[in-house]
């Protein structure tokens, strides 16, 4: 036996090997055109593949070569603003080797290795280093530095290291052992990157949608799922949350997505502002772009490169955000490969291991003490597509029993065009009590009541709608009605949010908080104004509500909210003497 | 190795034929199949390995037997594209139906295609007037965009398909499409239909049509749109044209691909359609776009009838995902008498942002066309409170809204087939009706284009 063997079959993206020594997840190069795949059955002499590019034209008889590596990344400067594809093959470099369209064959580093970066040390000659521990750092983007880390699993006491320019792969330091290191290093995308241990998260991540941060917050570290049908706004509210979180790096994988969607946000990316450093927002940002009709299992193993690149950010103490759109493209290459294999499906026609993959890859999310001590995390946002927006499916369940958030995108209200058109009744968020402490200390100590009373409000109005379609709001007491009119401010105000606006898009936590107690402010003075005999209609109309409303899309509406509530309040109390 | 015919068939099932041991053959390999008669029947290698091969015959397999003879031809399926495929009729597997020559190929191009790099690609920006007013005000279609139309059985998609191909121009330009055309198991009289009204308008002389009947073999299906896609790409990105592709029906292509998934006992996914039919959708539908530095591009307009009127069937569903919004024809319109019966409130342009406004179309659009949007939708949510509480239990606006859905589809939505609006017209007809509601309803207009266009402002 040895590292070469022959094809004996090949069906689609799977390919059967026989003669040759291998190993489960060992990359292998298939055929004379060298394309790559990565062994994922093992059957006595037979070794069964799957290939990342298109096989046709490839024969039985021609060889397998094992590369004995399992599929890696490589890690190191020079992996922000680039745009991958699901095996780590730089777009562009794709580009200048095989034009415009992807054909096979090729291979391509992760980064430039040639580029010098420059290298300063931060330990000396005789230091002790372990696992994980800091020997250095690099300016990688304007706002990132990137910490040259001891790759685990070894360490020692250094016997040279020293500042200077060096590209990737040049030795940097040695060890007393003979060990020697790298700005450049390779980590296995199937295994996650080791760590001291798990934290409870308890900061949330700030996403600018109010919404989001407000009635279902999700914290640094935590996981969450947006399953909606298409044309609900899934893409947008990713996106969304790729430009405006406040994380430290972000990386954005594009799983089986739209090609014409992809080069949207590689166009519009490199152009945009991020609004909590004020420098360009790709220097956070990592892509990786599998569209639809590229290759299926580099579709599968897209997750997996995004979620590592995502893990090594983290060592570096990082709080890193992940966006996967869509997941469900993701467990539809398991699937066909699964179904390639003849395994027995499961639900759907969905391999039996669905559901053990989802969570592992969610599980991977998490705020973590990293193998230098240091404090980093990686946070998960999942888009789901359920088919026909129906979420009793396996990859919905699947990761709903998972994922402690849940946005719920809703067609009906993006008919309505209310966006971003997540479903306030049935979404929810598990991390309220462990984030209550941060909103109670940094933003305001009734932060938590005031939520749950604007969500209760909703819920009333759910009720009351009920009632209005059978007869009419007319028929309701005064008092509900009131409470529908406060809802549906709620609504209005506060929970539609225009993404693509300048100001709007993006909504501090300060700011929200203020718009909410407007709201519950608006209620109270309503009131006691119709109990001292005010009209509904009056108390609804005064304009100084509308002009509040309206106000949110300056850029000047932080310092002008409280003048316009008081002005509100005025106005509102005027209209008891109008009576 | 092409010349050696083997006659070495031990199971044919369906529209696949098994055969064992041959020298190697390569995956997707072409094959040709000698009948007894001595006709020839195209196949494709679906699996390959060193005892058994299983190929996926075009035609069907009626006639074939253990004796046939098999000849694998040493390459993938290939077209033969020249400029000269402009004008012509082919079959659904690329032969001539037009009892014209063969073509002469400029060069043969791989039919399964290659996935457009997506840093290579273009953001699509250019507006398509297509002169029907519900497509350019509310789902404005863009060079570029594949947009499907959301059919069923029974309404008038054809006409849609038809008239878009005919009018579909950019703004203040005559720049003419080439239409490549792809009928999937269509019948014959849909076919004939099509193709007179080409011939009718001169459009045939700038079309290229393939055409997959209904009686034609349901395998042959499977290539007719990789064929269609491969011209239009030829045309697009080598002869620097603008291809716009209808292929109808994709129900069809659809439930051929289930009937090859179930010929290999694959495992089935949602109501029988095989697992990888979003993959395999997702490789005709994205090969639509635009290329940096290439002058040409594919917009595609595929129809497909949704089995049941029911949008959450599979077809519809996975093609939601893929494409870039839908426009949905309505039975409840089209049986009002209404046409085109285009029901704008599920239908969606996902790239309309991008190219409207005063740069590509006017200034007011968009403020228009969630206005119109706006008050329709709440106009036509009024008619199910109306049935329960009849019209005299409304208040003002909503009698105007009410009564503005009315004219929203009389007026608005409905033209003849061969009207042909500019996107001027659109909007200003939109101002018109609008009018018709109390401006301070009207909440999505901006103030300064109310006081620009409306037209009690204007004279």
């Amino acid at each position: 036996m040895s590292n070469e063997g022959v094809i004996y079959r090949i069906s689609g993206p799977v390919v059967t090997a026989t003669g040759m020594e291998a190993g489960m997840y060992d990359v292998v190069r298939v055929g004379h055109e060298g394309l790559m795949g990565e062994v994922i059955e093992l059957h006595g002499d037979k070794a069964v593949i799957q290939v990342y590019e298109d096989t046709s034209g490839i024969r039985p008889g021609e060889p397998v070569l094992n590369t004995r590596e399992t599929l890696s990344v490589a890690l190191g400067p020079g992996l922000l603003t680039q745009i991958y594809d699901g095996i780590q093959r730089p777009l562009a470099t794709l580009e200048e080797v095989m034009g415009v369209f992807i054909t096979r064959g090729v291979d391509a580093d992760g980064f430039d290795t040639e580029k010098k970066w420059k290298f300063e040390a931060t330990v000396s000659k005789g230091d002790e280093v372990v696992s994980g521990q800091v020997i250095g750092t690099v300016q990688e983007t304007e706002t990132i530095v990137h910490k040259i880390m001891v790759p685990p699993g070894k360490g020692g006491t250094v016997k040279a290291i020293s500042s200077g320019d060096y590209n990737v792969a040049e030795d940097v330091c040695t060890l007393e052992d003979g060990t020697t290191m790298q700005m450049m290093q390779k980590w296995p995308v199937r295994t996650p990157r080791p760590y001291q241990q798990k934290y409870a998260p308890d900061t949330p991540l700030i996403t600018g949608m109010r919404i989001l941060d407000f009635l279902f917050p999700l914290a640094k570290g935590g996981a969450a799922g947006i399953p909606g049908p298409f044309g609900s706004g899934k893409t947008v509210t990713q996106q969304s949350l790729a430009k405006y979180s406040d994380a430290q790096i972000v990386v954005y994988i594009g799983c089986g997505e739209r090609g014409n969607e992809m080069t949207e946000v590689l166009d519009e990316f490199p152009h945009l502002i991020d609004p909590n450093t004020g420098k360009p927002l790709m220097n956070r940002t990592v892509m990786i772009a599998n569209t639809s009709n590229m290759p299926v299992a580099a579709r599968e193993a897209s997750v997996y490169t995004g979620i590592t690149i995502a893990e090594y950010f983290r060592d570096m103490g990082y709080d890193v955000a992940l966006m996967a759109d869509s997941t469900s493209r993701w467990a539809e290459a398991m699937r066909e490969i699964s179904s390639r294999l003849e395994e027995m499906p499961g639900e759907e026609g969905y391999p039996a291991y669905l559901s053990s993959r989802i969570a592992e890859f969610y599980e991977r999310a998490g705020r973590v003490q990293t193998l230098n001590g240091d404090d980093g995390s990686v946070t998960v946002i999942g888009a789901v597509s359920p088919p026909g927006g129906d979420i009793s499916e396996p990859v919905s369940q699947g990761t709903l029993r998972i994922v402690k958030v849940f946005w719920g995108l809703d067609a009906g209200l993006a008919r309505q065009r209310h966006f971003p058109a997540i479903n306030w009744l049935s979404s929810y968020s598990l991390y309220p009590p462990s984030l209550d402490q941060w909103f109670r200390d940094e933003i305001g100590q009734d932060y938590p009541e005031i939520r749950t009373a604007i969500s209760s409000l909703l819920q009333v109005e759910a009720e009351l709608q009920e009632i209005v379609q059978l007869v009419g709001s007319d028929a309701l007491p005064v008092d509900q009605q009131l409470t529908l009119e406060v809802a549906r401010m709620i609504r209005e105000y506060f929970l539609q949010q225009n993404g693509f606006h300048e100001v709007d898009a993006f909504c501090s936590v300060d700011l929200h908080y203020k718009m909410a107690k407007a709201i519950l402010t608006f209620q109270e003075s309503a009131k006691s104004a119709m109990a001292a005999g005010a009209e509904l209609q009056d108390v609804v109309n005064v304009p100084a509500r509308t002009e509040l409303m309206r106000g949110r899309f300056e850029s000047t509406y932080t310092e002008e909210i409280d003048g316009l509530v008081n002005k509100m309040n005025e106005e509102i109390a005027a209209a008891i003497e109008e009576n | 190795m092409s010349g050696k015919e083997y006659r070495t068939i031990t199971d044919v099932k369906g529209p696949l034929v098994f055969l064992n041991k041959t020298e190697p053959v390569a995956f997707g390999e072409i094959v040709e199949l000698r009948m007894n008669d001595g006709s020839i029947k195209n196949g494709q290698v679906l699996d390959t390995s060193d005892e058994l091969v299983i190929v996926q015959v075009f035609e069907g397999t009626a006639g074939v037997d253990l004796n046939t003879g098999v000849k694998f031809m040493g390459d993938v399926f290939k077209l033969p594209v020249s400029n000269d495929l402009i004008g012509r009729i082919l079959d659904g597997a690329g032969r001539p139906k037009d009892g014209g020559p063969e073509i002469v190929a400029e060069e043969d191009a791989d039919i399964i295609g290659a996935a457009i790099n997506p840093y290579s690609r273009q953001s699509p920006h250019d507006f398509i007037q297509t002169g029907i007013s519900a497509i350019d005000c509310c789902t404005t279609l863009v060079r570029g965009q594949k947009l499907p139309i959301f059919s069923a059985s029974g309404l008038p998609h054809n006409d849609i398909a038809l008239q878009i191909a005919r009018q579909a121009k950019l703004k203040d330009s005559d720049q003419e499409f080439i239409v490549v055309f792809c009928a999937m198991g269509i019948t014959s009289e849909e076919y004939n239909f099509f193709r007179s009204d080409l011939e009718r308008t001169g459009a045939l002389e700038n079309a290229v049509l393939f055409v997959n009947l209904a009686d034609d073999p349901a395998v042959e299906r499977i290539i007719t749109p990789r064929l269609a896609l491969t011209a239009a790409e030829y045309l697009a990105f080598e002869k620097d044209y603008h291809v716009l592709v209808i292929y109808t029906d994709m129900t069809n292509y659809c439930d051929a691909l289930r009937q090859i998934g179930a010929a290999r006992e694959e495992v089935p996914g949602r109501r029988g359609y095989p697992g990888y039919m979003y993959t395999d959708l997702a490789m005709l539908y994205e090969r639509a776009g635009i290329i940096k530095d290439k002058k040409g591009s594919i917009t595609q307009f595929p129809i497909l009838t949704m089995p049941g009127d029911d949008i959450t069937h599979p077809i519809p569903d996975l093609s939601g995902y893929i494409t870039e919004g839908q426009i949905v024809i309505s039975r409840e319109l089209h049986q009002a008498g209404i046409y085109p019966p285009i029901n704008v409130l599920p239908s969606l342009s996902r790239l309309m942002g991008s190219c409207i406004g005063a740069k590509t179309t006017r200034e007011d659009h968009k403020s228009v066309s969630d206005q119109m949007y706006a008050a329709y939708a709440q106009g036509r949510e009024l008619r199910g409170l109306v049935a329960i509480v009849g019209e005299d239990a409304l208040n003002e606006r909503d009698k105007q809204l009410l009564d503005f859905s009315g004219v929203f589809e009389d007026k608005f939505l409905r033209q003849s087939r061969d009207e042909d609006r500019s996107i001027d017209e659109t909007l200003d007809l939109c101002w018109t009706l609008m009018s018709e509601i109390d401006t301070k309803y009207l909440v999505r207009l901006d103030q300064k284009w109310i006081e620009k266009y409306h037209p009690d402002n204007r004279e």
